[in-house]
């Protein structure tokens, strides 16, 4: 214990490491997370290093003191949707599981940089959800009246303050006038790749194992009860296993042996050539299908909806981005000229009420982490906290209503019915 | 942006005319069915990374549905065919079949 | 600087005047902005991102990373034009960029000196602390000093167009592979779209000049081009770029149409939607850097890039020029230069020998060629003064200073593999040459699994004419025989160049760089990462190129790394110790070149952004001061303000108004759906939760729609037109949905159900006109007897109505004496006008959306979207009486036996009136004691809708509650908007004429 303390005061990232190594070329910088040869057991074993997977390591670790742990990836970390997201954070949710995870996630967010001694940047700029009909204007107001006994600060603001706080927008329309927004002052973004490789470090820091370059191919089982998991690096015993595979989940549940209530589709994103800074809050403009933020380089960010069909290339239709970009020129005009610089996509799993799942499953010790849909960044830190405490203690007040069974009881957790709000 | 055939119609068409609708050839379970089996019906889906089967409306077109094998790691499209069947028909099983050797 | 007798693209009787930064500057018709900025020796051009290092320009084309200027003023004013390849046009307005306070002198450049402190990845370790600086203090400091441009102020003014068109085969590039790919596809029979995106066609080679069938290459171009011209199946565009690659042969080229003339009208640029067959990408491949020290000092660039200013536009950096190298190829600048009478010290060659036949022709002009030779460091801050030489082999001891202004660089080729890659093509390295090439085995797969992209010529990895040119021409016979289309070809073509030596891969220089210079060598330009950033990325474990690309922001600038990339994986890939192709490359993502998001809107925007659906009467309402709410598509009156009246009390007026006198609303928008057929009883017993097939000939029934699941998805009247035919009628925002929902099932589940279903929506006007003296209007139009007797509640009829075909419904969604009609909608406007003619003596007012809600929920009626939100059930609204008990199946019963659905505690449909008469607030939930195991409140019910009702004086709402129909007259709170709360009394939902006798006159 003594020991690694002492590694990880003199590893501790600050400004003063920073000009420590200026003056020896920076050869004092050792890797952020170690090249681990996995152990033939685990206590758990987590599959996926993505965002989700790495917190709900982390969490195993720092909330449970479970560290005997490997978190498997088929590629590189962080290089799933975690990487390829629009970086949104927010918890203005309607319905109380979702706000209670979302808000968690929300407030670990703002703790996160010191926490894990990585700064995630994350920014509390502000994300406002522009309501562009009577329906949405309800919606929101119903939004902003539930948060308020959630614990969730949001507000409903007119149209005016829309324009003092996004002086770039045209609420005037003309096809769909700006006629006021949900406003969560404490949402934001945050750099997607730094939360990954944070929450790896620190979990790399506590001794755990993680393995890039390692599919997961079977998963074992005896009597009902996981036992490990065959990988392209050799079996892996484990007592508990947690998937967290995002798009992927579908197909790692084959492995297991059961369905999953999810469909894999490509959301996309672009962003735009960077230029100065002209706008200091997040927008999401739901009945033209957009949000809109900048990033700190310049960049616009932008994000859309998913395709209808099936998909696991990572790649979407060209007419999304083309709905996309012409709902965000009209209600941004000024930029019809800026350039979209890369377009890309991701895989997101849907579920049948568009909330995660996050659920014991019929093999025991298998625990699922899923169906996050296109709004799974946000929830990082919520996830992890929450899906650790499930791993541990088999059942957790957050993930209590987002069994993969609750469709069979009708008990849907449904997001859309504010005003199809995108995630 | 996919070109599926319309099998009503016989053209190629732009993903943009038509609708996709998800998993095809699910039985449907009502009154009377257990609830695994309801469950099963409404939610539990294949989702698979290669050959799915699965519906499409030529929406902006003829309006029909259709049925199609496509391959979602590849989009490879190994045909399609008349939505009023209840299992894939053997020409697209066999052309799947050339496909994958 | 200018040269006399040189520049075989500008015209040099045109002179034509531009400014840059406000300084007046003159170039020719045919220069290129960047060109003439050299002519007028403005070399600085530019600030890096990160260090704000002076920077001037590298590149001549697409790859350009330094040298972004913004263009236009006021309502064109466009951040991040790269000089390279913007057309000189007179009056051209050009400014630098990210520099504070002016170019020559930038503030920002005190971060170059701090660099040291600035490695890749600072940011994530430092910041940290405290906690809300970030957001208040270091991030603005960051966001400010960062981004290029200017935000633009203004919407664009600009008009852009977009085009469809598919074709065979697309070609993109035309040098000289996609000409002859191009020539091909043509003769076999293929239609063929060819495009370039520059002015002028033949690449590379029309700067070269190889010979190909005997003649120079331009005579070769000028004549396939004129062959091509002459061809109906071809279709040439130059000034278009193909920007991108997508599933299933889609690809996009972007034409730019008026930004190279003085005076135009037209769109300023044309996206192409193209749809092909087969799609070959002769793109060409872009010289690549050499990493030495202070390689980014303005004056030192491509070798390749130099002669292309030399020979087309008659321009050059300096007069004395060092050349540094590792192929034959750059010694094409070198006998340019020298040629046009400029000085070549020296060309530095790192390889050990020499001897090839372009080397031989240098040697032969005199210039002074050194190998085994590299720079040590490059001199000069805003400009090159000098070199000091090194041996490449070794630690970067300086041997020996050269004077010059200009340092010319090539360390190989890499072929532009953006658009073969974009959709899954695959690449391979290339080990003697150095260089990712396509894959053929491993191409983009179309819809059958078979390859749809090929990549020819250069951008195939084919360096040399001869080659490059058969691999075009092959490349265009195969995809048009790929595509059934067999007519001879002819022969192919043949090209004759220079034999070169091989290349040498030199990825650093000298071979043991110290620290200090690695940490001066820069990778990306335009953001600054270094040698030293990538090796340090490697020594974290940032191993994945991925990675690596993200730590230190390699290849992310608006060049996405044209120029960088492959130097830094070779970079990553030599710190790993691995083999480069073992790193692998990044993602090539569309579009190769930055696209304007304007082009992408094409012409939908302000009011073609998104179609509108109009009622007959839609100009009536626009004319006559409505004030609309979108609602799908369409957009609908909500009120009609009267003079100085606000939108508020014209609600009042409406409601009030309809209840005493009469009312009329345009509800053509409501769905109208006929269903017919021998199974279609059968069929609406299953789609509605009631029974349909008994409704008897003539008479109307109010329907409940569930979907599988059991929520209530829709509702409305359904009326038995005949025996076998229904119509029913859904919401507006369902028509299009419901029909597609009775599609669904008809055609997937019950095929063999004889029904057929029509969207008749649109075909009719339908108008209610509700109120007291409905009856009295009417009657007065004249024609059909519409008294009671003769049409009671919930019935209909059709004939003439005065003038008009009508089909006249009895039903009323306002509680009071109403009657929907529906006339065919060419008879709508005349209609409407009718009923505002009869209604005159009356008092008749058209009313809007908002009134309408308003009468329904004083009547206690639910609405779809407000009372249902997808999650209730129509139990849930004590909806019971329109369920059908007798029937075994219908959508949604499954769904409502789950035990969620079944559950007592389900919050259920009441009245709610505050205790003051105020109005409850919108959305308002309803909190009770306690809070649930995440903290947060219980809550026991919450609002659905709240209006303030004219007719009663006091505020009226809906709400769903716990066990609400049992808690009759107990009072709860509910929240405040903005906090607070507000008491309110469970009641009835019906709150005005609970026994409807007002309806039923």
């Amino acid at each position: 214990m003594d020991t690694s303390a002492k590694r990880s005061l003199l590893k501790r990232y600050s400004a003063f490491a920073v000009a420590r190594e200026a003056f020896r070329q920076h050869t004092g910088w050792t890797r952020a997370w170690g090249q681990a040869e996995p152990k033939s057991q685990y206590d758990v074993i987590v599959v996926g290093a993505g965002g989700h997977g790495l917190a709900t390591a982390y969490y195993l670790g720092k909330n449970f003191g479970i560290t005997n742990v490997a978190v498997l990836e088929k590629g590189w970390l962080g290089g799933g949707n975690t990487g390829r997201n629009t970086t949104i954070i927010r918890s203005n949710y309607l319905q109380d599981p979702s706000a209670a995870i979302y808000e968690k996630s929300r407030s670990l967010y703002e703790t996160m940089s010191q926490d894990l001694n990585y700064n995630v940047m994350f920014s509390p700029r502000g994300v406002m959800m522009l309501a562009q009909t009577q329906h949405e204007i309800r919606g929101y107001q119903r939004t902003a009246h539930a948060n308020s006994l959630q614990g969730v600060t949001t507000e409903w603001i007119s149209p005016e303050r829309v324009k003092e706080l996004c002086p770039i927008m045209n609420i005037d329309g003309p096809r769909y006038p700006v006629l006021g927004a949900l406003w969560q002052a404490r949402g934001g973004t945050a750099r997607h790749d730094a939360v990954a490789w944070g929450y790896a470090r620190a979990c790399a820091d506590m001794g755990m194992d993680i393995i890039q370059q390692c599919e997961v191919t079977g998963v074992q089982t005896n009597g009902g009860k996981v036992t490990g998991v065959s990988t392209t690096r050799g079996d892996i015993k484990c007592n508990k296993l947690a998937m967290v595979v995002a798009g992927h989940a579908s197909v790692l549940a084959q492995k297991a042996g059961f369905q999953l209530p999810i469909e894999s589709v490509a959301l996309q994103a672009l962003v735009s050539e960077p230029i100065k800074p002209c706008m200091d809050v997040v927008v999401m403009a739901n009945t033209v299908h957009g949000y809109l933020s900048q990033s700190d380089k310049g960049e616009m960010v932008i994000g859309g909806g998913t395709d209808g069909y099936n998909n696991y290339t990572q790649r979407g239709s060209f007419h999304h981005i083309e709905e996309t970009v012409r709902a965000l020129v009209e209600t941004f005009p000024i930029l019809g000229r800026l350039k979209m610089l890369r377009q890309w996509g991701g895989i997101v799993d849907v579920t049948g009420d568009r909330s995660p799942i996050l659920s014991a499953t019929p093999v025991e010790g298998v625990f699922v982490n899923c169906g996050w849909g296109t709004g799974g960044f946000k929830a990082i830190p919520g996830s992890g906290w929450a899906m650790a405490e499930l791993v541990a203690k088999g059942h957790s007040p957050l993930t209590e209503e987002f069994t993969m069974h609750r469709f069979r009881h009708g008990k849907f957790i449904d997001e859309s019915v504010a005003a199809g709000v995108a995630h | 942006m996919l070109i599926l055939n319309c099998p009503y119609c016989g053209r190629d068409v732009d993903e943009t005319d038509l609708h996709a609708g998800g998993e095809a050839h699910l039985k449907r379970f009502g009154p009377g069915s257990s609830d695994d089996e309801f469950e099963h019906y409404l939610f539990m889906r294949e989702n698979p990374k290669g050959v799915h089967f699965e519906r499409w409306r030529h929406v902006y077109g003829c309006g029909k549905w259709f049925l199609a094998a496509r391959n979602t790691a590849t989009l490879q499209v190994y045909g399609t065919y008349s939505a009023q069947t209840t299992e894939p028909p053997q020409h697209i099983l066999d052309a799947i079949k050339e496909a994958q050797a | 600087m200018r040269l006399t007798n040189h520049g075989r693209l500008i015209a040099k009787n045109r002179p034509v005047h531009f400014t840059f930064n406000g300084k007046r500057m003159r170039g020719y018709r045919g220069d290129t902005l960047a060109s003439a900025l050299l002519a007028n020796d403005q070399i600085l051009l530019g600030r890096s991102f990160k260090y704000h290092r002076p920077r001037g320009l590298v590149a001549s084309g697409a790859e350009e990373p330094n040298a972004l200027v913004e263009l236009g003023r006021g309502d064109r004013q466009e951040p991040n034009h790269r000089v390279t390849q913007v057309e000189l046009i007179d009056g051209l307005v050009a400014r630098s960029q990210n520099h504070w306070p002016s170019l020559e002198f930038d503030v920002g450049v005190i971060n170059s000196k701090l660099s040291r402190f600035l490695p890749a990845g600072f940011y994530y370790k430092t910041f940290i602390q405290p906690r809300a600086f970030w957001k208040h203090v270091y991030e603005p400091i960051i966001r400010k000093s960062a981004g290029l441009g200017a935000a633009p102020e203004t919407a664009d003014d600009h008009s852009y167009e977009h085009f469809n068109i598919t074709v065979d085969v697309l070609v993109i590039g035309g040098g000289i592979s996609g000409l002859a790919a191009t020539l091909a596809a043509a003769r076999a029979g293929a239609r063929v779209l060819l495009v370039e995106q520059t002015a002028a066609w033949g690449g590379r080679a029309t700067v070269d000049q190889p010979r190909i069938d005997g003649q120079d290459a331009q005579d070769w171009i000028d004549d396939t081009l004129a062959a091509l011209a002459t061809m109906p199946n071809v279709t040439l565009r130059n000034r278009t770029q193909g920007a991108g690659v997508y599933d299933h042969g889609y690809a996009l080229c972007n034409e730019q149409l008026t930004d190279h003339l003085t005076q135009s009208d037209g769109p300023r640029q044309r996206l192409w939607r193209v749809r092909a067959g087969q799609i070959i990408t002769a793109t060409g491949a872009i010289e690549r850097p050499l990493s030495f020290a202070y390689n980014d000092v303005p004056g030192v660039l491509m070798a390749s890039a130099l002669r292309d200013y030399v020979v087309n536009y008659g321009v050059a950096v300096g007069e004395r020029t060092v050349l540094v190298t590792n192929n034959d190829d750059a010694y094409r600048t070198a006998i340019a230069l020298v040629d046009a009478g400029l000085s070549v010290p020296a060309v530095l060659d790192a390889r050990a020998v020499a001897g090839g036949e372009l080397v031989e022709r240098a040697r032969a002009r005199g210039i002074r060629v050194e190998t085994g030779k590299a720079i040590a460091a490059v001199q000069g801050g805003k400009r090159v003064t000098g070199v000091r030489v090194c041996d490449q082999v070794g630690d970067g001891t300086v041997t020996e200073e050269i004077a010059c202004d200009c340092v010319a660089m090539s360390g190989g080729w890499s072929p532009v593999v953006h658009l073969w890659s974009h959709c899954g093509g695959k690449l391979i390295w290339d080990d003697t040459q150095a260089m990712f090439r396509p894959d053929p085995n491993r191409p983009p797969l179309g819809a059958d699994g078979a390859g749809f992209v090929r990549a020819a010529g250069t951008a195939n990895g084919h360096l040399y004419t001869a080659e490059s040119v058969a691999d075009g021409f092959a490349a265009g016979k195969q995809a048009a025989r790929a595509l059934g289309f067999d007519k001879k070809v002819g022969a192919v073509p043949q090209g004759d160049c220079a034999v070169e030596d091989p290349m040498e891969p030199v990825w650093l220089m000298p071979a043991n760089a110290s620290y200090d210079k690695r940490a001066k060598m820069w990778l990306d330009y335009q953001n600054d990462v270094k040698v030293t950033d990538v090796q340090l990325a490697a020594q974290e474990g940032f191993e994945s190129v991925e990675h690596a690309k993200r730590y230190t922001t390699l290849g992310m600038a608006t060049d996405q790394g044209k120029l960088s990339n492959i130097n830094g994986l070779a970079t990553l890939a030599a710190s790993l110790d691995k083999a480069i192709p073992e790193v692998g490359t990044t993602t090539f993502r569309p579009p190769y070149t930055p696209l304007p998001l304007a082009a992408i809107t094409g012409v939908a925007r302000d009011h073609l952004f998104q179609p509108v659906r109009k009622t007959p009467i839609y100009d009536w309402h626009d004319d006559n001061g409505a004030d609309f709410e979108p609602v799908g598509q369409w957009r609908r009156p909500y009120a009609y303000p009267r003079g100085s009246e606000t939108v508020h009390d014209a609600v009042m007026r409406e409601v009030t108004n309809t209840r005493e006198n009469v009312g009329l609303l345009d509800a053509s928008t409501l769905g109208k759906l006929i269903v017919k057929g021998p199974d279609a009883g059968k069929f609406l017993d299953m789609m509605y939760t009631n029974m349909m097939s008994n409704l008897a000939v003539g008479k109307c029934r109010y329907g409940l729609m569930c979907s599988e699941n059991g929520f209530l998805i829709d509702d409305g009247v359904v009326a038995r037109i005949d025996d076998d035919t229904w119509l029913c009628h859904t919401t507006t925002g369902g028509a299009d949905r419901i029909h597609a929902h009775m599609e669904d099932w008809l055609q997937c589940e019950w095929w063999d159900w004889q029904v057929y279903v029509a969207n008749v929506t649109e075909q009719y006007a339908q108008f209610a006109v509700v109120g007291p003296k409905a009856r009295r209007l009417l009657q007065t139009i004249g024609g059909m007897t519409l008294t009671k007797d003769a049409l009671p509640f919930m019935q209909w009829t059709e004939g003439r109505l005065g003038d008009f075909d009508a089909r006249v419904f009895r039903i009323s969604f306002s509680g009071e004496l109403s009657y929907e009609v529906a006339v065919p909608a060419s008879q709508g406007p005349a209609f409407w006008d009718a009923l505002l003619a009869a209604g005159e003596p009356l008092g008749v007012m058209p009313y809007g959306t908002e009134a309408l809600h308003i009468m329904r929920a004083e009547k206690g009626f639910i609405m779809i979207g407000d009372e249902t939100d997808g999650t209730v059930i129509p139990q849930d609204l004590n909806l019971h009486w329109a369920i059908s008990k007798k029937k075994t199946d219908f959508l949604g019963k499954r769904g409502q036996l789950r035990d969620h659905m079944q559950d007592p505690g389900r919050w259920k449909l009441v009245g709610l009136e505050t205790l003051d008469g105020s109005v409850l607030a919108d959305g308002a939930y309803a909190p009770e004691d306690g809070a649930n195991a995440n903290g947060q409140r219980r809550v026991q019910g919450r609002v659905t809708s709240t209006y303030h009702s004219p007719t009663l004086g006091r505020g009226i709402a809906m709400g769903l509650v716990r066990n609400g129909p049992n808690r009759m007259g107990e009072v709860i709170t509910f929240t405040k908007e903005g906090g607070g709360t507000q008491d309110a009394r469970i009641v009835d939902p019906v709150f005005y004429d609970k026994d409807g006798e007002k309806q039923n006159v």
